[in-house]
């Protein structure tokens, strides 16, 4: 009685079983976006609100700049306080989207009068697209399977290390939105090419644009999709829509993204891009080869006219390719490129590229690291796409594939890979619980409609009219089931503790463990560069290795001789062979430079590992590379590399060395061990009595981590 | 050397001058130099004596420009004999003053005594004259090993327009090595205090330089410029934001820096650098931090009792002298310790300067921000300040908030005085943030409602709109069929249960009754539903979900059909009196049927909730 009571009474309040399903998928949603964005705060609660890593500090710098000065003032910006004595013009070598979506935030925050500082905007902006990204996702898996795909992918995606990577906290990088807009441009391309809507083309430019504007990944766009069309075409799928899509995005987003002043007019020059024109000439042909035959009844004619019109349009093409390669109009790959397609080009060519730890190709555990179970629902997603082949599935096959063979090319890559990987498991996933609930669920209706029959003669029936085909497939089921939903579980608590663990360290600040179990902070790369910023000059000239550049002027507000940037080989070769020269050598260099102050980062008192002296092979090839006064070998003991006595004499000599041990000799690091003991490479050094004669110590940190050292103005001769 | 000859030329100046200025004489002067901080202290014990017929209200004080131009600070009380209850003090009136025929390069401040005196009447009273910057350091520059020394030049004898009867001078420096001193008669040294005189009858205007020369090794903090903002909020909290911009005023450091020795040695390899500072910040302050422009500083210490909190806190590096520095900190205070109303007024009062201990502050600013619509505002400060307002916009302001900026140069600790700002605020307008956030929200979601009623598209007789139209209508009938066809349902289990009753009552006519009842409801449904499914023959849209809508009606019906005859067998069984297991016999074949269909009929429905 009272049962039925409180049914009646609930009735007014219950929803039908559409409204119940948009109530859960809507919170689930709503959910989603929030833990996507909380769980990239673990770096602000254990550290603080700060920019991450060396690139971010650039980004943030000119952030800055642009919400001061405007954005003609920013467009037109020409740095001085970088890559001395030429200077860099920022405007021009960068891809303002990043700066642009945070400077709008600002200025809307502001707006809707919240004083909030730039830095937190900028510390938070990565997250923040990371939940939109979420939900760009879950309308992707909408898209190309159905809205329960897409819930879970945008889980699946909310979570997935190789994305939280580089969309922590703190990490003000160009990634960190791209990544959205990389998805979001997909995912109108594809919707395009579904309805064939003019609409969402010209929404498919407008993404387009936006990622050009934010990072120089575009150009993975730029060619999967005309691999795509081409695909497409093969296999017989041209249609209206797509050559509708296609068009559209591709002259109104080349259009477009000749407005960023970084790529101007590489659409149409430059070699990366011309599959994209290629295949956009090639479906004009199609469409006059369509338009022919619709015309033409004679098949025998419209053969022959295909066999004339095809090498005809192949002969031009060549032609103009031929023609604009050797002019040079049309400029060949770059070397970023042949790396990519080729692994073991940067490692001959390109030491500079090949030096970068993210350049790297990727191990197989940094997969399972990154993708956990995604690594074996990939393929089974792939087995479903296949099963339910349509224009949307084979877009995230291809993105799919291609995007895994670049993340195994490079490290950073994983994060190309990662929404595709999250989209085609969560075609697995859900097409799997989807296949056992329904199993499940006509069972059980059954059985519970059998039982509340009552009649035992009808529920013996029931039973074993369904039962006898497949036994046990209810506990089948079940059990997968089960299965299923632990495996997901295990990949949110791997999510969890990798980006705890691994990616939410903002590396300016160091944190280890003290003797006592306490935690000890190293924050000396901060000291180091707020010493420079308030007790030097302020025309001070700075020479480091490239990696501290952007952290120098952003946080020290000073001067660099090269920085992040590498744009000129050449002049950050001369950094690498002043390091690698005796100091009276070196000193030529550095006064030719007009340099006052040499900053290196030395980890021998710390253990910190990625220090100067780890480094300092790669300042040897790079130097060396434009100055073959430098030789490997010279720094090398039968091919191995050494600090301790038996370690080469030109090592042992030149300024790297003189200004990292400078009277580390005397120190006493750990205990039971001889002075002078390295703790980084657990070695006691071979030059215990370093002799500065052009330079001299002007600052070191509390840990030694930083050494600043001033360059004395040369002897009076008289 | 350059000063010794100033000095020298002043005197000669002054001498030459010396008029009659009027019959007061100092018959006793005790001055005390304290040397122990980089802020030099001169406090000294002055007994005036009237020798004239005319009665006097007003002393003179003099001090050469030299030191007058350092003067950050300068007060003078009644003299309190050394047994008596301490009352509280009240300052005599200080101001400067001009007076005629006097020398140029003395700056002469005049107090006002409590009372006249007259002929033969003497007055003791304190002057404390405080002074920056007085400590020069001599050499200017010295290496990381060497020790600070600094010089500090005075007179041995009071400088005063009146004549001096007896005087003494003790200078007190800090316990270290002294490397010189200025020996003239009567010069004593005990330790660490050097003692000049006494003195008898001077004339006026004497002055006999002297110069110290001693080790210092005390921070020489000097803030650059100091920018107090005091933010109020009525919701119970005064927000303090400092930020400094701080220099080791000492000797510059030239050479090397080596960590190794200063990690080794830090007091004799950076015995002039400072490490740390210490402020006295107010008690039950909360959320201190600490930070400077690229983030936050580690280093800090905070102890609290319920007198005071103190915070100590590190630099990021050591302060070797003239390295600079810039940070900041912040601490949130309880709004009762510090606000108070009087008539119908409330006021702000709050100390001054900076909670550093021993620092000298060149520039001040203190920034007092006031509620969003204060209104009336005054400042009472003890001092002459400089004073301006601005305003600040802040967390959800309309018009900003009202800021007064007081400004104050050359600061001493001696500075630290309550000062009051009066304003008037409406507890009214306390709602107001609140208020916008709350209509803010109300008006988004009246957005999103009318955005989800509204009609916005553009062309209302295109193809797909119209498509997208009729489709809802179609939408629209099948939940009515839907509706409709449940209903039917819940009457077949009513009639299911009217058969429950059956069995257990045995009352047979209830349950021909029910059967009526549901009979005729029966058939009004099937009446409703027949509109509804010519509408959806008719509508070109519905064609992919008809034959389903269609489907499920036949399904529906024969149900109904099978219910009936079923209720009938039964009905009929109990009619004849059969045992109740013939009648389950008799329908048990109709039962699985019914099952069966009941199934169907499910499924159909789930299958159109889902398009």
């Amino acid at each position: 009685m009272s049962n039925s009571s409180t049914s009646d009474l609930l009735k007014p309040f219950k929803l039908k079983t559409k409204q119940q399903e948009l109530l859960i998928r809507v919170s689930i949603l709503c959910l989603v976006y929030i833990l996507a964005f909380i769980t990239r705060l673990f770096s602000v609660l254990r550290y603080e609100s700060m920019i991450h890593e060396f690139d971010p500090y650039f980004n943030y710098r000119t952030t800055l700049y642009l919400t001061q000065h405007g954005f003609y003032d920013f467009w037109n910006w020409f740095d001085y306080e970088s890559w001395y004595p030429l200077g860099r013009i920022v405007g021009g070598t960068l891809y303002p989207g990043l700066m642009v979506t945070a400077a709008l935030i600002y200025r809307l925050l502001h707006f809707l009068r919240f004083a909030v500082h730039i830095r937190e905007v900028c510390v938070l902006t990565a997250p923040f697209f990371a939940s939109n990204t979420t939900l760009v996702a879950y309308f992707f898996g909408k898209e190309i399977w159905d809205s329960g795909a897409g819930l879970v992918a945008a889980i699946l995606i909310a979570v997935c290390p190789g994305y939280i990577s580089r969309s922590v906290a703190g990490s003000y990088d160009n990634e960190g939105v791209a990544i959205f807009a990389l998805l979001f441009t997909f995912y109108l391309f594809v919707k395009a090419v579904n309805t064939g809507s003019l609409a969402w083309g010209l929404a498919s430019a407008f993404g387009y644009f936006y990622m050009v504007s934010a990072w120089g990944g575009y150009v993975f766009i730029i060619n999967l999709i005309p691999l795509y069309v081409l695909v497409l075409l093969i296999t017989g799928r041209y249609s209206m829509r797509l050559y509708v899509a296609y068009n559209c995005m591709y002259i109104l987003g080349m259009l477009l993204a000749m407005q960023i002043r970084f790529v101007g007019f590489q659409h149409v020059q430059s070699g990366e891009h011309m599959a994209a024109m290629g295949v956009f000439f090639l479906m004009q042909v199609f469409y006059f080869l369509d338009w022919v035959k619709h015309m033409l009844s004679d098949t025998k004619l419209f053969q022959e006219f295909l066999r004339i019109t095809v090498t005809c349009a192949v002969a031009v093409g060549g032609i103009a390719l031929g023609v604009g390669m050797a002019s040079g109009y049309i400029s060949p790959w770059t070397g970023r490129f042949y790396s990519l397609l080729d692994p073991t080009y940067a490692k001959d060519h390109i030491p500079i590229i090949a030096s970068v730890s993210e350049h790297q190709p990727t191990a197989w555990s940094s997969f399972m690291f990154d993708f956990h179970i995604l690594l074996f629902l990939f393929p089974a997603g792939l087995y479903f796409c296949f099963k339910r082949l349509s224009d949307a599935t084979i877009f995230i096959v291809m993105y799919g594939l291609t995007s895994m063979y670049f993340a195994g090319v490079m490290v950073r890559l994983i994060l190309v890979a990662t929404p595709a990987v999250c989209l085609i498991s969560a075609i697995a996933v859900s097409a799997t619980v989807k296949n056992l609930t329904v199993l499940l669920r006509s069972k059980n209706k059954v059985a519970q409609i059998g039982s509340s029959k009552g009649t035992s003669s009808a529920k013996a029936s029931s039973k074993a009219s369904l039962d006898q085909s497949q036994p046990f497939q209810k506990n089948g089921a079940m059990a997968l089931l089960f299965g299923a939903f632990y495996l997901l579980s295990r990949y949110a608590t791997h999510c969890t503790w990798v980006t705890s663990e691994a990616y939410s360290s903002p590396s300016i600040v160091l944190a280890a463990r003290g003797a006592h179990g306490n935690r000890v902070i190293f924050d000396d790369y901060r000291e180091a560069y707020f010493w420079l910023w308030q007790n030097t000059p302020p025309d001070a000239k700075v020479m480091s290795w490239w990696d501290y550049g952007y952290q120098i002027t952003a946080m020290g507000n000073r001067t660099v001789i090269v920085d992040n940037n590498t744009w000129n080989n050449t002049h950050i070769a001369t950094v690498g062979r002043a390091m690698s020269s005796y100091e009276d050598e070196a000193y030529e260099i550095i006064r030719s430079l007009d340099v006052d102050y040499v900053l290196v980062v030395f980890g021998g008192v710390t253990g910190y590992s990625s220090d100067d002296i780890n480094k300092f092979l790669w300042m040897v090839r790079i130097g060396g590379g434009v100055f073959p006064v430098i030789k490997e070998p010279d720094y090398l003991v039968n091919g191995e590399y050494r600090v301790d006595k038996g370690a080469a004499p030109k090592m042992l000599n030149c300024l790297m060395y003189k200004l990292s041990y400078y009277r580390f000799g005397e120190m006493m690091t750990e205990y039971g061990k001889p002075p002078g003991y390295d703790r980084a490479r657990g070695v006691e050094i071979g030059n215990k009595d370093i002799k500065l004669e052009h330079l001299e110590e002007a600052f070191t940190t509390s840990n030694w981590i930083v050494r600043i050292y001033k360059v004395k103005p040369p002897n009076n001769r008289w | 050397m350059e000063s010794f000859r100033f000095c020298f030329l002043m005197l000669t100046i002054a001498i030459l001058a010396s008029p009659a200025l009027s019959d007061l004489v100092l018959s006793k002067v005790d001055r005390r130099i304290y040397l122990t901080s980089h802020i030099v202290r001169i406090s000294s014990t002055v007994k005036v004596e009237n020798a004239g017929p005319e009665k006097e209200s007003l002393v003179l004080l003099a001090f050469p420009e030299q030191q007058a131009k350092n003067m950050a600070y300068l007060m003078a009380t009644p003299h309190e004999g050394k047994g008596k209850v301490k009352n509280p003090v009240v300052a005599l009136p200080v101001e400067a003053a001009n007076p005629k025929d006097m020398p140029a390069a003395l700056t002469f401040y005049s107090i006002s005594l409590p009372m006249g005196l007259a002929e033969g009447d003497s007055f003791t009273f304190d002057v404390l004259a405080v002074f920056t910057h007085a400590l020069r350091p001599i050499p200017e520059q010295i290496t990381q090993a060497d020790i600070q020394l600094v010089l500090y030049q005075d007179s041995a004898h009071y400088l005063s327009p009146y004549a001096v009867k007896v005087q003494s001078l003790s200078v007190k420096l800090p316990d270290s090595r002294i490397e010189s001193y200025t020996k003239l008669e009567n010069t004593k040294i005990h330790g660490s205090e050097i003692k000049y005189g006494p003195y008898e009858n001077l004339p006026s205007f004497s002055y006999s330089p002297i110069a110290v020369h001693f080790e210092s090794n005390l921070p020489f903090s000097v803030a650059q410029e100091l920018v107090r903002e005091i933010e109020i909020s009525h919701w119970g909290n005064v927000q303090v934001t400092e930020h400094y911009k701080l220099i080791h005023g000492g000797a510059q450091s030239k050479g090397e820096f080596s960590r190794l020795d200063f990690l080794a040695r830090p007091n004799v390899r950076g015995a002039s650098a400072f490490r740390y500072l210490v402020a006295n910040l107010p008690p039950r302050a909360h959320s201190v931090y600490y930070r400077d422009e690229i983030g936050n500083i580690s280093t800090s210490h905070l102890r609290g009792d319920s007198k005071k909190t103190e915070l100590l806190i590190e630099p990021r590096y050591p302060m070797f002298g003239g390295w600079r520095t810039a940070f900041t900190i912040g601490y949130g205070l309880p709004l009762q310790d510090f606000l108070y109303e009087s008539d119908r007024k409330r006021f702000l009062n709050i100390t001054f300067s900076s909670p550093m201990v021993e620092l000298v502050i060149d520039a001040l600013i203190v920034k007092v921000v006031l509620p969003e619509g204060s209104s009336d505002i005054s400042v009472a400060a003890p001092f002459p300040v400089e004073q301006w307002q601005e305003t600040k916009i802040s967390h959800l302001d309309i018009d900003g908030r009202p800021v007064v900026v007081l400004k104050k140069t050359n600061v001493v600790p001696e500075h630290n005085q309550f000062f009051q700002v009066y304003y008037h605020f409406s507890q009214l307008s306390m709602l107001r943030e609140p208020l916008m956030l709350i209509s803010g929200f109300f008006f988004f979601f009246v957005a999103c409602i009318v955005y989800m009623h509204a009609d916005i598209s553009i062309s209302k007789s295109s193809a797909s709109y119209l498509a997208k139209q009729q489709w809802e209508e179609v939408q629209a009938v099948i939940q009515q069929v839907q509706n409709i066809i449940s209903r039917c349902l819940t009457t077949h289990d009513n009639l299911e249960a009217s058969l429950r009753d059956l069995s257990r009552t045995g009352n047979i006519q209830a349950c021909k009754a029910a059967r009526k009842a549901a009979d005729g409801l029966l058939k009004e449904l099937s009446k409703e539903l027949k509109p509804l499914l010519t509408f959806l023959q008719s509508s070109p849209s519905a064609a992919q979900v008809l034959p389903k809508v269609e489907e499920l009606v036949a399904k529906e019906r024969e149900l109904q059909e099978k219910v009936m005859v079923k209720h009938a067998t039964v009905v009929d069984g109990y009619e004849k009196k059969l045992g109740a297991c013939d009648i389950e016999n008799r329908v048990a074949l109709q039962q699985q049927k019914l099952t069966a269909l009941r199934q169907e009929v499910d499924d159909l429905l789930e299958f159109i909730d889902e398009i």
